[in-house]
């Protein structure tokens, strides 16, 4: 992966230094509150229900072992023992003190770790597929990109007060997109051309939120070395153009919608023109240069493991075998395996993970997978080169953590937004529907024969939990007064995105996990064999029956969206 | 008035002339893009004259490129800031100094320190700190961080540094 010298450690550390200034002119008084919040927002401190959180970079997801323990001790010394990673890769801390926060960076900056630009109307944490470098269908690693957008974004002079926040994201699967690409501000897949150059389709106007949106394609090739100067062409026309006038019409989606995506794409066009040539151009030594910072581990030579795995999956032990089949994807190496770490396991909220699972989870990536793992943006982790003839052994040991709960992918390994327990702009609590479903849908061979099923829970239309992008989402409202929930069907965030629909009324907290289980029923009984996924039967049958099943005794046409 | 001009205090001759205000016959003047627009061969004729020069306040709604072709009149450009946290003068000072305009480019208006770095980054020289605010404090800003990952044009002195750039 990445790593710092001594210009990158500078970075870190004088920022560190600026935001301890920046505390202490705030507690003198010499900033106002509100000079102060975009300060502080900039270096991910939030200010929530009941104290600060602090949210850490995890650039595009890639962590060391080292790193790892730093957060560890961090959750143990300045927070409540556990850290939350979250679903843009990073991880955050919801109790540090204030005064408390220039320490922690300080200690971050030891690892080469930092919280900039993890909130704000900034260019935020650059993210990606959390199997870059590993996935058979992968085209070409994206992380060389990652990270020099990552450099171009960090402070980047003009892009620092932009109207809204701003997300970037690459993937580059040739088959699955597991970055949500499409529902970023900017979206980047590498692609080929016909010419068998590589390059980059860009898409904009992407965004979840209040108005989920799927990005649309601004170009259908961009050559890598303009990578940048593309970028920058958008971000300069949405920085001038975006609305200011109102928060919620502030994001680039909304720019892309009102001005239509044509005349967007001139205005870029005669933006790019002006800088493609400038010293923004990649050249292409510069791109090996970043790309050997990921190049892969020294591999042993094995033989191929494919036969391996698929034995492994049929193992006596069935407890494993499951294990294997659910949580261990291929490798592109030969006798590789990628292992995924559920973190939605015990009862502690979705992407929770302890102090000492930390430090735990650090010591079996060094004795397992060359000292790194990834957070994945469905809020799991991944050991991402663990020899084939070893999971076994692995296995053994996450059971003894609590971490090998075999259901990635499946219906429990659901996303949930902090909800009205830690957050102020909640409408309803999202932890305990999160909860309850775990609890209801705890067989794992029914688990296993609905197959995957995406399930997203929000507290609120901000859409933290990616609520609209969940083959079944939850939504939480409040109806005079009262927590309800509103099921949505039919989401996706994949290559194939579709925004999930509403199909009746709320439901009260009592009913929503019924709904829930009623649809799953009906799916069952609709699939064509047991190979055709939920969303596809969705697809192929329409909404109408899912609705019929939901709402058969009322005139749910009454109440469309209440 | 004292502003920030090339990380240095300095008491500022320019005048800032309202819209409803005459233009002295004399002295370096500021005036609107409006009153550009409006009085243009006026106040061409006038700067024609000695130590009369001419700067305008561009609001920051403005598209840069109507600018362009006027840029040889100006000696000055403010750009203002109404919010500090309104980020759309940053992006036309780069523009307004990609045109290669080289006269004085100046942030007026809710210009505060924490932006300053920022700011000259763009391109400004010259800052009019808000008021409320104490100005030798806000000198500190250019100190702060001493790197910075990608290109931008100020200060020249700084060799261009794009981080992925390794040698
Ligand atoms: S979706 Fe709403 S409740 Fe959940 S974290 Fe976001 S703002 Fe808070």
């Amino acid at each position: 992966m990445y790593r710092y010298d001594e210009y990158d450690r500078t970075l870190v550390r004088e920022r560190a230094a600026q935001l301890r200034g920046q505390i202490a002119r705030r507690v003198s008084g010499e900033l106002t509150e509100d000079e102060f919040k975009p300060l502080r927002l900039q270096n991910g401190l939030y200010l929530q229900l009941h104290a600060y959180m602090l949210r850490i970079a995890i650039p595009y997801g890639m962590l060391a072992s080292t790193q790892l323990r730093k957060l560890a001790h961090i959750a143990r010394t300045y927070d409540r023992g556990y850290g939350h990673f979250t679903t843009r890769q990073n991880i955050q801390f919801n109790w540090p003190e204030l005064e408390d926060v220039p320490n922690i960076l300080d200690e971050l900056a030891d690892v080469e770790m930092h919280a900039i630009q993890t909130s704000g109307n900034c260019i935020r944490n650059i993210t990606t597929d959390h199997l870059a470098g590993v996935a058979r269908d992968e085209l070409e690693d994206p992380r060389p990109f990652c990270e020099i957008t990552r450099q171009w974004s960090t402070f980047h002079p003009e892009f620092a007060f932009l109207p809204r926040k701003f997300k970037i994201a690459f993937t580059a699967g040739r088959e699955v997109d597991r970055a949500a690409m499409l529902y970023h501000d900017i979206g980047v897949r590498i692609v080929e051309n016909a010419a068998g150059e590589r390059g980059f389709s860009i898409y904009a106007g992407g965004g979840m939120g209040r108005t989920p949106v799927i990005a649309k394609e601004i170009r259908e090739f961009v050559p890598r070395e303009h990578l940048l100067s593309y970028m920058e062409a958008i971000l300069r026309v949405y920085n001038r153009l975006g609305r200011r006038d109102n928060i919620f019409k502030a994001r680039i989606k909304i720019l892309v919608n009102e001005t239509g995506i044509e005349r967007f794409r001139e205005m870029v066009e005669a933006e790019w023109q002006e800088t493609r040539e400038s010293t923004l151009r990649l050249a292409e030594g510069e791109i090996q240069e970043m790309a050997k910072f990921f190049a892969p581990p020294s591999y042993e030579s094995l033989s191929p493991s494919d036969a391996l795995l698929a034995e492994l999956r049929r193992s006596p032990n069935a407890d494993f075998a499951r294990w294997a089949r659910n949580n261990v994807v291929l490798h592109k190496q030969p006798g590789y395996s990628v292992a995924m770490l559920s973190l939605k396991a015990s009862d502690t909220p979705p992407g929770d993970l302890s102090d000492s699972q930390m430090d735990a989870v650090a010591d079996l990536a060094d004795r397992y997978s060359f000292g790194e793992l990834r957070v994945t943006h469905t809020q799991n982790l991944v050991l991402a080169d663990v020899k084939t003839t070893e999971l076994e052994k692995l296995w053994h040991e996450l059971r003894a953590l609590d971490l090998a709960t075999a259901n990635v992918g499946r219906l429990t390994d659901q996303i949930c937004c902090p909800g009205l327990d830690f957050c102020n702009l909640a409408n309803a609590r999202s932890i305990p529907i999160a909860e309850e479903i775990r609890h209801r849908f705890d067989d794992l061979d029914y688990l296993d024969d609905l197959g995957d099923v995406s399930l997203k829970i929000s507290g609120c239309i901000n859409a933290c939990g990616h609520h609209h992008v969940g083959n079944i989402g939850i939504l939480g409202i409040d109806k005079r007064g009262i927590e309800h929930y509103q099921l949505l069907v039919g989401g996706s965030s994949g290559y194939d995105a579709s925004i999930g629909k509403i199909l009746g009324h709320a439901f009260p907290r009592e009913e929503i996990v019924g709904a829930v289980e009623k649809v799953l029923k009906l799916y069952v009984r609709l699939r064509e064999s047991e190979d055709e996924p939920f969303l596809d039967t969705f697809r192929r049958v329409g909404e109408k029956p899912f609705r019929d099943t939901l709402y058969s005794n009322e005139l749910y046409a009454d109440h469309p969206q209440s | 008035m004292r502003i920030i001009r090339n990380r240095k205090i300095v008491e500022d001759g320019w005048i800032h002339v309202a819209d409803d205000a005459e233009v002295p016959a004399d002295g370096d003047v500021i005036v609107s893009w409006k009153r550009w627009r409006e009085s243009r061969e006026a106040l061409l004729a006038r700067s024609g004259s000695g130590s009369a020069r001419l700067g305008v306040r561009l609001p920051n709604t403005l598209d840069p490129h109507e600018v362009q072709a006027d840029l040889p009149h100006f000696a000055l450009i403010a750009v203002e800031f109404p919010k500090y946290r309104d980020g759309r003068g940053l992006s036309i000072a780069r523009m307004v100094r990609r045109e290669g305009f080289r006269g004085e480019l100046r942030a007026v208006g809710n210009v505060l320190r924490d932006q300053l770095f920022y700011m000259e980054r763009c391109g400004f020289d010259a800052f009019e700190v808000d008021k409320s605010k104490s100005i030798e404090n806000a000198l500190e800003a250019f100190s702060e961080l001493s790197v910075t990952y990608q290109d931008a044009i100020q200060p020249r002195s700084v060799p261009r540094q794009h981080r992925w750039r390794r040698s």
